[in-house]
């Protein structure tokens, strides 16, 4: 079976003065469906560049990206909005949520998005937060949220579009220990119940055990190989992540 | 769509008000400013456009209404017996001074008409009759004038060119351009006020017969009667007022009055509507790495702009209908038309549009990868 996504030789190099920065050197990287995958390293080593081209926000220098079986890169700028809105769904460090929408409204924009009905929006909305445990929360305003409300509203509004790959951008670095685990086992049963191809970078050590596989970036290149993590037990009987089964 | 552009708008109150007063502002200066151009318009061809004349015939060279030289009223018999001539009479319009009680002296502009003919009467009369014209030394005014004139009352006795003159009524809304009031007497009155010879005239108006072709009759009115000028009453109205609002440069300053509103509430609209939009960066950012293309975050720009226009508009027009209406009691008059009201609107929004075109080019030039930096 083919990987959610794959990546060959990928090189990113950054322009600077009449010098350029090489930020990835011939990056290889698999992700299959169904796998968490935490993409680890120091600052700057190319983590969020690499998460990036994966998620069709920045354009490679050269090599091959592939996500379910299609090629991005050289694809044109115009044709990349849709690639994201059909296969990729965002998490971000900072949730991005729209402060001036409510919880409801921000989850129903992604189904805008995507063209689907407001009254049917509305109704997958209420669906979608009631499974990530925020099913009262649908008129409440971010600001009116605790940092693992916000991030669970942003993990419904990933959803919303029904994408198979998740990426996401240090999910647990604004949280608590006890909320970034929920927002782990959340991430974890995506790709355990559901099948999606889970992509995260972080910092982070405390969400290791979640990982399928950790692959360490510095410098632009793969430090050492994949090693695989078990899926910690007990994960799936989880109260929270168990509700998250019924995603999608 | 969820309301994004409706919250991001009515989010901040404080930018919102900002952005509304620019707008606002530049709504009502750019009515005032084309109200007070239509106004000056109306006001500097008043005279000729409400004369009820076809033609007017005029000395040699005469440039506009205020300065015509006086000729031979003799020509009038020539003029009606011109084919397709109905009516002919002759008329007076001509500086001359008005004395007040007090001593003071203003310029007036009398004009002097047959008072049994239909063309040239004063109209929008709101005191007294036409008739009473007849009286001797009569005069009419118009109210807007009466502080200036120092008149109270009909029947108050003053002195025009010397001579004696008695107000039998007032008229509203004639205004001139000039600020020297218009005073209506007969031609004969006219006469002695402008210390004018007795068989001479400024004007001759002249009513085309029913059915005949105005500029056939004006040609014939130049083939027969030598050392004149014949206009058709538009074209004399459109020279008068050329003549005041270009030649002088009242008009041009005007408008250009009314383009530095449009710019200024440009510039304000536009810096607002961009800061609103920078403050939002991070939102299109993340709107774009969800997917949505350029023309969905385009929309919900155009749609702050649009929404900011309406009320913007509506806000300015309660605000310039007041101002209009102000204006009626004064010596300039802003006007406000139905269809400058109509096209202020489609200005508003051309405006607010164009500066939300200025913030769509910050939103294309975005950093997607934005997005990533917590």
């Amino acid at each position: 079976m083919q990987p959610a996504i794959s990546v060959r030789q990928l090189t990113k190099s950054y322009e600077e003065g009449s010098s350029g920065t090489l930020a990835l050197r011939g990056v290889d990287l698999d992700v299959p469906s169904g796998e968490v995958l935490l993409l680890m390293g120091p600052s700057g080593s190319g983590k969020t560049t690499l998460l990036s081209i994966m998620g069709c926000i920045l354009t490679a220098t050269s090599g091959s990206v592939r996500l379910a079986g299609r090629e991005v890169v050289g694809l044109r700028q115009t044709e990349l909005p849709r690639l994201r809105l059909e296969h990729i769904g965002f998490v971000f460090q900072g949730f991005n949520l729209f402060p001036t929408l409510t919880a409801g409204e921000n989850v129903e924009l992604m189904l805008d998005l995507k063209g689907v009905s407001k009254a049917a929006a509305k109704r997958r909305a209420e669906e979608l937060l009631d499974q990530v445990g925020l099913g009262n929360k649908y008129q409440a305003f971010p600001a009116d949220l605790s940092g693992g409300q916000k991030q669970r509203v942003a993990i419904a509004r990933a959803l919303a579009g029904d994408p198979g790959i998740i990426l996401a951008d240090e999910p647990t670095a604004a949280l608590d220990s006890h909320t970034g685990r929920n927002v782990m086992e959340t991430m974890a049963n995506l790709a355990h119940q559901r099948g999606r191809a889970v992509v995260i970078v972080t910092h982070d050590s405390r969400v290791t055990s979640f990982a399928d596989r950790i692959v360490h970036i510095e410098d632009g290149a793969i430090a050492k190989n994949p090693e695989v993590a078990s899926v910690p037990p007990g994960l799936l009987h989880h109260d929270f992540s168990q509700a998250v089964v019924g995603l999608v | 769509m969820p309301p994004l552009a409706q919250r991001n708008l009515f989010h901040d109150k404080v930018r919102l008000t900002v952005t509304l007063t620019g707008i606002v502002f530049s709504v009502v200066l750019i009515v005032v400013q084309l109200g007070l151009f239509i106004g000056f318009t109306t006001a500097t061809s008043n005279l000729i456009d409400h004369s009820g004349a076809d033609l007017w015939i005029t000395s040699k060279k005469v440039p506009y209404v205020e300065q015509a030289t006086a000729f031979s009223e003799r020509k009038l018999n020539q003029v009606r017996t011109v084919p397709g001539v109905a009516d002919a009479q002759k008329m007076i319009a001509h500086w001359t001074q008005w004395k007040r009680h007090d001593g003071g002296e203003d310029s007036v502009q009398i004009v002097g008409v047959n008072v049994d003919d239909p063309l040239e009467r004063p109209w929008n009369l709101v005191e007294g009759r036409v008739e009473d014209l007849k009286t001797p030394d009569a005069v009419i005014m118009d109210v807007l004038y009466k502080q200036k004139l120092g008149v109270s009352h009909a029947g108050e006795v003053f002195e025009i060119g010397g001579h004696r003159a008695r107000v039998v009524g007032f008229t509203s809304g004639i205004r001139s351009f000039t600020t020297s009031p218009y005073v209506f007497t007969t031609f004969k009155n006219a006469q002695t006020f402008s210390n004018l010879r007795e068989d001479q005239t400024y004007f001759i108006l002249v009513k085309v017969a029913k059915g005949a072709d105005i500029q056939q009759v004006r040609g014939d009115l130049l083939a027969h009667v030598t050392d004149v000028e014949v206009f058709t009453t538009a074209q004399f109205s459109r020279m008068t007022t050329f003549y005041w609002m270009f030649t002088t440069g009242a008009g041009v300053a005007v408008l250009i009055a009314a383009v530095l509103g449009l710019v200024v509430g440009f510039v304000v609209v536009a810096q607002t509507i961009y800061a609103t939009t920078v403050d939002h960066l991070r939102e299109f950012g993340t709107l774009k790495a969800m997917g949505a293309p350029n023309s969905y975050v385009y929309k919900v720009i155009m749609k702050q702009a649009a929404i900011s226009a309406v009320i913007g508009y509506v806000l300015g027009m309660i605000v310039s209908v007041f101002v209009v209406n102000a204006s009626q009691k004064g010596g300039a008059a802003i006007l406000m038309p139905t269809w400058m009201a109509i096209g202020m609107f489609f200005l508003t929004l051309f405006m607010c549009i164009g500066a939300g075109l200025v913030s769509i080019n910050k939103v294309t030039q975005l950093d997607p990868t934005m997005v990533f930096k917590g």
